[in-house]
């Protein structure tokens, strides 16, 4: 550690743009910015990174991903007994006396050498067919939101796990000595703009030290809390009274012996860091115009999923280990047509954006991106089924979920679902399979990422999870 | 229950894990030294879940695992260590064979397999669990000069490792250290100069004495319960809404402030509603069990949520009172703890009577100021009891009316049967459109009347307006109003709103009825109201005030077919000549929700006449009316008995009419008073199974209520409900409730418990570090021997602040916590206690401290929560759901209470409390991690409740502080940390102080910035620039270290 009276140095070269230090390694606690995981790596990692892009309320899946054209014959049919097979559905639904499938109105065309499909509501993703690896057999437990999210970001459904973000944190700690390991970064949706929300525990490190919290980028007003000084004081101001803090705490630490003042002294110098290099990392002035045009005019909007994505890339060349965005509005229980547009059109563009930026400087090869929501949606229609409208119920048999980048093996389709979009009938992947896989990707063996706490072992994913080899390139 | 173990008396080894490496003791000790092996790496495969064993081996009672294997081989054979395939498997090379399996990722060293060894070759004896096991009292070592019975433990171990404590800290120290740690606040300089210019041996004493008699000792101590109890002003998940907990939260300040018994305080809250005759404040107390999160999402399954609920309950009494995690148990058989799911079952079985159905609002008790879900209490204060109970009065005196009036119905009805058959058989057109209108707009609308009669809106006025009709009615009188809402092709999506996105909504609509003869108009009362079809959450009755609601808003989802609403008037008002009415129909929605085309006509016809669709509901009653009425069954008398009182005007239907008036005010005013949500026993249990996997909708056998084996069971005789568990919970025979309370207060004022891992007590726990003192204190909790008295008052049992008072009396607390690198390398945990605990504040005591030590503190115990500076948007940024929106702070008071009464919203908590390690409260937690982050830097440095803190210190430093600079800032450094600065520390804030005075002097309007922060306002008469470099100077001081932190 310097010697605090020396900083008056160091002042002038956070002026001229030096600044950037071991604002990561001050994150974490005493400097400690190793991961805690006992034999890492546990297989060589492929992803340095991930850029989860969590797509909240639940995408339709056969709107976009999984064509079912033979439905359009079935249109307005009650969906079949044998089909639904004793499915619990959500009070929003099990009281309709019909279910009548609601065949997409969307077109599909088949994309790429790998002639993956998509519906026309992505035409910029769509363009990169042979990057992605979609799964079409994912699965899982819960049928509602709050309990469906918590348990894809913490593997469980009930409160108090840390998120996977933590996980990583906790057990790989910073890549990047500058930042924080965890950054989460939210986006409200057009297609719905009031819904569905988010909660602090999807980013919460549960019982793991609460260091390993997300620490979330605000969509509005400063980036981080409190990152500003207070107006009336400038940098220099700042400067003076920290030096002023850290010599009294110096001189009281030698008094005490106690080795947290030292870790606080760091600490207050690692906040005074950051409030240079947040600011630094959040200002896109300097990007070419051609690059802001790549993630459509949204970009200009702080807080928008395209300004988010702009800032994950930012994210990512810094080395930030685990870029968490929440694009919430995607639950159309009714009106889908309609607000599925919007949702696509907030996010397709800027999507494409994000991955072909990152292949454009090279980090999508050591970069695992995701893309999905927390469960599916039905066939049949919630609500009347018009010519041109429809709605759709929760549905947590099957849905899809997209993977792109380090490690992944692309322009792949794995797993398939049954006529009607309700069930699988190849590969299932569980929430639980999708998570060791992505430990799996950061070298880690999900087995061996465990917490003691309350006198267990735990760990995301409890007692289950098994890699899904096939989507590996 | 298959785990068993010898019940003999404990001996704890002495010795700790700190100094000497296992293996080199002299005694072994099983549940020191080989449980924790077994139980680490063995148990999750030869342990308490039957399910998982494998080989038919299980290590975790001596019985079992003596037995030989499904292998026919022996794992130990007690004295015969070569012979144990126990000790030949740890060792082996062989991958297949090795233990345990290389998959598990354990490993048991060389020092811990010798230890083994030893063990098996001194006969493999087993002990039961130690915390399982009721404490005997422990033989107090004994007293050392100067100290109490805590130090004569800690001393005779100090001596044994051989170290030797530290002296006793300064008073200045002793002082902020007692106050803070048992108030939540510093001392004022009031208090600090009592107990510094108190220079008797027993001014220590009467200062804890002092304190632990103030109003903030209660708030301190409840912040940590609120912790445990989850309790939040909002129910969680993902709408979030606003809940009114805070009577709960004041039972408890009381609870503690009042020194009511940990037994007592345990009772009331879980059982208090199952005490015999119980108290309101002993209802109140239930609140414990309420403070769960209640989820309210769209499409929810009731059942799967009324479990989630119980199954919380369970855990939360397993973390808070036992220090057990009985979550495991849920799903399966517990992998470490003798507990099974059963058993897990037993216990949910005490807590799924309550009457509830699970989920948020399901028990419909609204009101204005209430987001609580029944059961609830009411909670009326004194004059509001009075009016309740003459509203109660009223509804009596009603109903007694009602009574009285009811026989004369009969004759009433055989007086009105002719001439109501004779109205049927004219069947002449119910509905007239009068032909001559005037029609105005408030929003100032164009209006065209059509060929139907009806109105059609464009033009100005899109989002509210009033409409208003004045008819004349031509000759027969007047009785009731039809208005059709009407799509039409001019209108957005074809009608039938202006608006186009949601359907008209009618909030009210008024008349006014100029009589012929008459000189002034009169009000026409209504007093029924149909309409043809409405939204959820309206009512078409109160679109002419009959009931509170929002009116009438026409379903959208019938938008294609016209709506139609009819309003009768409560008299009708026949007529032989013309008679002028005046019609408003008020939509104040917003958003459009207007009428695009609207109908109104009207008729003098007889109210009994009067239906949205008369022919449907008149022809039952025209069957009746046609059978002789000495033929009628009973059922047609019946019928056409209520139908006469509803539709005609009789003296029953008044007097109907006025018992639904006064319990429409009982109801309306006992909806606006205050509630708390409460637990309220079923008259039956609700029948309780095992849960396959854990899963709601997977019952398995039926169980009953109990607890589980491995713990005693409930007393003789005692009640099997809630109240015989919350007995049992705090009897002497219970072997953790004691142990838990006193780990946790010894982890308040130590820093780190006795056993560290206060969070479980059970197999997997840490071995204490000092076990005959955690047993001595619980012993002595429970039955009080050597506690002392507080304020002259004897210890009785379970006397929480005489057990503190003990703690806090020992030499050990009052020690000084200045370390040497050696002893840090030696202790670094500090567990041996040979120097005073040092750590750092928690977030509320951070802000608690700033708002005292600067004057802002607004104290005042109890009340609403209050809402303090935020960041704007932190309710916002990812949730438009709820009524949790818009954070608005408070002025005044509120932004200065204490901040375990700041409104806490589960999904976006107050971040400064986030970021100091504070729990989102959606689930119990019973330990709260210490961290020290940047974060917490920016908070203190720049969150404008502390630079607000640093002026208004800075004010009080220009004025209190003295003449010069270095005697201010002299005063405000011990303001801040009790203690007087040193001649070094005061010149480098005086050099700090003048650098910025003069550099604030150029720099009028950043100074003025700087002074203005916060609500309060800056002191006019010190200089901005002064005022500015004072702020500073008092900021760096909030956040030295020895401020953050208590020394």
């Amino acid at each position: 550690m310097p010697a605090p009276l020396a900083r008056r140095t160091f002042l002038k070269q956070t002026a001229t743009g030096i600044g950037l230090t071991a604002l990561g390694e001050l994150l974490q606690t005493s400097g400690h910015a190793a991961g805690e995981i006992a034999g890492f790596p546990h297989v060589t990692p492929k992803a340095k990174r991930i850029i989860y892009l969590f797509q909240s309320g639940a995408p339709s899946q056969m709107d976009l991903f999984d064509p079912k054209p033979q439905m359009q014959d079935k249109r307005g049919e009650d969906l079949p007994q044998s089909i639904r097979n004793g499915q619990r559905l959500t009070g929003m639904t099990s009281g309709q006396k019909t279910f009548p499938v609601a065949p997409s109105i969307f077109e599909f065309a088949q994309h790429g050498r790998s002639g993956m499909h998509f519906s026309k509501l992505m035409p910029h993703m769509s363009k990169l067919a042979d990057e992605w690896c979609m799964i079409r057999s994912m699965h899982t437990e819960a049928i509602n939101h709050d309990p469906a999210i918590t348990f894809f970001q913490t593997g469980s459904q009930l409160a108090g796990r840390p998120s996977m973000g933590s996980w990583v944190s906790y057990g790989l700690g910073s890549e990047n000595k500058d930042l924080p390991a965890f950054v989460v970064l939210t986006s409200f949706g057009s297609g719905r703009p009031d819904d569905q929300p988010l909660y602090d525990r999807l980013w919460s490190a549960g019982f793991l030290p609460s260091k390993h919290q997300g620490v979330k980028f605000r969509n509005s007003g400063e980036p981080v809390l409190y990152l500003s000084n207070p107006a009336g004081v400038d940098r220099e101001t700042r400067r003076e009274t920290l030096d002023e803090l850290a010599t009294l705490n110096q001189s009281h630490f030698q008094a005490i012996g106690d080795p947290e003042i030292q870790a606080r002294i760091a600490q207050y110098e690692m906040a005074f860091r950051m409030q240079a290099s947040v600011p630094e990392l959040t200002d896109v002035s300097n990007e070419p115009e051609s690059v802001l045009e790549m993630y459509g005019p949204d970009v200009k909007r702080t807080g928008s999923y395209a300004s988010n994505c702009l800032l994950a890339r930012r994210l990512a060349e810094r080395d930030v280990r685990f870029i968490q965005l929440y694009h919430m509005g995607w639950d159309h229980h009714g009106g889908l047509p309609k607000a599925l547009a919007g949702q696509c059109k907030d996010t397709d563009q800027p999507t494409w954006a994000l991955l072909t930026d990152l292949k454009q400087r090279g980090l999508l090869d050591d970069t695992l991106i995701v893309w999905g929501g927390e469960f599916g949606r039905t066939i049949y229609s919630q609500g009347t089924l018009t010519a041109d409208n429809y709605g759709r119920d929760h549905h947590p048999r099957c849905f899809t979920t997209l993977l792109a980048g380090a490690g992944i093996k692309k322009g792949f389709v794995y797993g398939a679902t049954d006529d009607y979009c309700y069930n699988i009938t190849e590969n299932p992947v569980h929430v639980h399979d999708l998570n060791a896989t992505i430990l799996h990707l950061m070298g880690v063996d999900h087995t061996r990422l465990t917490y003691k706490f309350q006198g267990r072992n735990f760990r995301l994913t409890d007692v289950h999870g098994d890699l899904v080899q096939a989507v590996l390139a | 229950m298959s785990f068993c173990f010898p019940l003999k008396p404990l001996t704890f080894a002495v010795g700790l894990t700190l100094a000497a490496p296992l293996g080199s003791r002299a005694d072994i000790s099983f549940n020191k030294d080989i449980r924790p092996l077994l139980s680490e790496n063995c148990f999750s495969c030869h342990g308490p879940d039957p399910a998982k064993v494998k080989a038919g081996l299980r290590l975790d009672s001596r019985e079992a695992a003596l037995k030989a294997a499904k292998s026919g081989e022996f794992a130990i054979v007690p004295g015969k260590p070569e012979d144990s395939q126990l000790l030949r498997r740890i060792a082996s090379k062989d991958s297949d064979e090795v233990m345990p399996p290389p998959k598990e990722h354990k490993t048991i060293t060389k020092d811990q397999a010798a230890l083994l060894t030893r063990w098996i070759s001194e006969g493999a004896p087993y002990e039961g669990h130690w915390a399982f096991l009721p404490p005997s009292r422990s033989k107090v070592p004994a007293l050392p000069l100067g100290g109490n019975p805590v130090d004569a433990f800690l001393q005779e171990r100090l001596k044994k490792e051989g170290l030797a404590p530290t002296p006793r800290a300064p008073k200045e120290t002793l002082a902020r250290r007692v106050y803070l740690d048992l108030t939540g606040l510093p001392p004022t300089s009031g208090q600090l100069r009592a107990y510094l210019e108190d220079a008797d041996p027993a001014a220590y004493e009467r200062m804890v004495d002092r304190v632990l008699s103030s109003a903030a000792y209660g708030e301190h101590m409840a912040i940590q319960w609120l912790d445990f109890a989850r309790y939040a002003d909002s129910h969680g998940f993902q709408s979030d809404y606003s809940r009114q907990q805070w009577p709960w939260r004041d039972w408890t300040i009381a609870a503690f402030n009042k020194n009511m018994p940990f037994d007592q305080f345990t009772i009331e809250q879980i059982a208090g509603d199952l005490l015999p005759n119980p108290s309101r404040e002993q209802l109140v107390a239930t609140g414990f069990h309420r403070n769960h999160r209640l989820n309210g999402e769209g499409g929810l399954i009731a059942e799967e949520w009324f479990i989630e609920n119980v199954i919380d309950r369970v855990e939360t009494t397993g973390s808070t009172w036992l220090g057990l995690t009985f979550n495991c148990c849920r799903c399966h058989d517990h992998k470490y703890d003798p507990m099974t799911q059963k058993e897990f079952y037993q216990m949910f079985a005490f807590f799924n009577s309550n009457e509830e159905t699970g989920i948020l609002g399901g028990g419909g008790a609204g009101g204005a100021r209430s987001g609580n879900t029944d059961p609830i209490l009411r909670l009326p204060d004194e004059t509001q009891q009075k009016r309740l109970d003459a509203l109660s009065s009223e509804i009596a005196a009603a109903e007694n009316a009602l009574k009285k009036e009811s026989p004369g119905t009969v004759a009433a009805m055989a007086e009105w049967e002719p001439a109501f058959k004779a109205q049927l058989a004219e069947n002449t057109e119910l509905w007239i459109v009068p032909e001559t209108a005037t029609v105005s707009s408030k929003a100032g609308a164009t209006i065209e009347r059509l060929a139907d009669g009806s109105f059609l809106l464009s033009g100005k006025g899109t989002d509210k307006d009033t409409l208003t009709l004045e008819f004349v009615l031509p000759q027969g009188g007047f009785s009731s109003l039809r208005v059709d809402s009407l799509n039409d092709p001019s209108l957005p999506g074809n009608g039938p709103a202006r608006g186009g996105k949601t359907g008209p909504i009618l909030s009210a609509l008024e008349a006014e009825i100029l009589l012929p003869e008459a000189k002034a108009a009169k009000k026409v009362p209504f007093y029924r109201a149909e309409a043809s079809s409405i939204g959820t959450g309206f009512s078409i009755k109160s679109t002419v005030a009959l009931e509170t609601g929002k009116g009438w808003a026409v379903e959208t989802a019938k938008a294609g077919a016209p709506a139609s609403a009819v309003f009768v008037a409560h008299t009708p008002f026949p007529s032989d000549g013309p008679l002028h009415l005046k019609v408003h129909l008020r939509q104040d929605n917003g958003g459009g929700a207007i009428f695009g085309r609207v109908k109104v006509s009207f008729t003098g016809q007889a109210p009994a006449l009067v239906h949205l669709t008369p022919d449907k509901t008149l022809a039952p009653i025209r069957t009746i009316l046609a059978v002789d009425p000495a033929k009628r069954a009973a059922a047609q008398q019946a019928a056409l008995r209520s139908f006469f009182v509803a539709h005609t005007d009789n003296m029953e239907r008044r007097a109907t009419e006025s018992l639904q008036v006064a319990r429409d005010a009982h109801k309306k005013f006992e909806e606006s008073l205050q509630s708390v949500m409460v637990m309220k026993e079923r008259a039956q249990p609700k029948e309780a199974f095992i849960l396959k996997r854990g899963e709601y909708d997977k019952p398995g056998d039926a169980v009953g209520r109990g607890v589980p084996a491995s713990l005693p069971p409930l007393a003789q005789g005692a009640p099997l409900n809630r109240l015989g568990l919350a007995q049992w919970l705090v009897s002497d025979q219970n072997p953790l409730t004691a142990r838990v309370w006193v780990n946790r207060a010894w982890e308040r004022l130590f820093g780190v418990g006795i056993v560290k891992t206060t969070e479980n007590l059970g197999v997997q726990a840490e071995w204490p570090a000092h076990p005959e003192l955690l047993d001595w204190l619980a012993v002595e909790f429970m039955h009080p021997t050597l506690l002392p008295s507080v304020n002259s008052l004897p210890a009785q049992r379970w006397d929480m602040k005489a057990l503190q008072k003990l703690l806090v009396m020992s030499a050990a607390y009052q020690q000084s916590s200045k370390v040497t690198p050696a002893l840090l390398e030696r202790d670094p945990d500090n567990r041996l206690l040979a120097r005073g605990p040092r750590f750092r504040l928690s977030g509320e005591l951070l802000r608690d401290q700033a708002l005292a030590v600067s004057g802002l503190l607004a104290n005042k115990v109890g009340g609403p929560s209050v809402r303090p500076y935020m960041p704007e948007g932190v309710w916002d940024e990812t949730s438009r759901y709820g009524d949790l929106r818009g954070y608005k702070p408070d002025a005044g008071e509120g932004l200065y209470r204490r901040s375990l009464y700041t409104i806490w919203k589960r999904t976006a908590a107050p971040p400064s409390m986030l970021l100091f390690d504070a729990p989102t409260r959606e689930i119990c937690a019973v330990k709260r991690s210490r961290t020290n982050t940047p974060l917490q830097a920016l908070s203190l440095l720049n969150e404008v409740t502390y630079v607000e803190a640093a002026r208004v210190l800075a004010e009080r430093m220009v004025r209190e502080g003295g003449a010069t600079p270095a005697d201010r800032i002299r005063w405000a450094f011990q303001q801040v940390t009790c203690r007087a600065p040193q001649a070094t520390e005061v010149g480098v804030l005086e050099k700090g102080l003048n650098a910025r005075l003069n550099r604030y002097k150029t720099l009028h309007n950043s100074a003025k910035d700087l002074a203005s922060q916060g609500a309060s306002k800056p002191d006019a008469a010190i200089e901005a620039a002064e005022l500015a470099a004072y702020t500073l100077t008092a900021n760096i001081l909030l956040n030295l270290d020895e401020v953050i932190t208590r020394e």
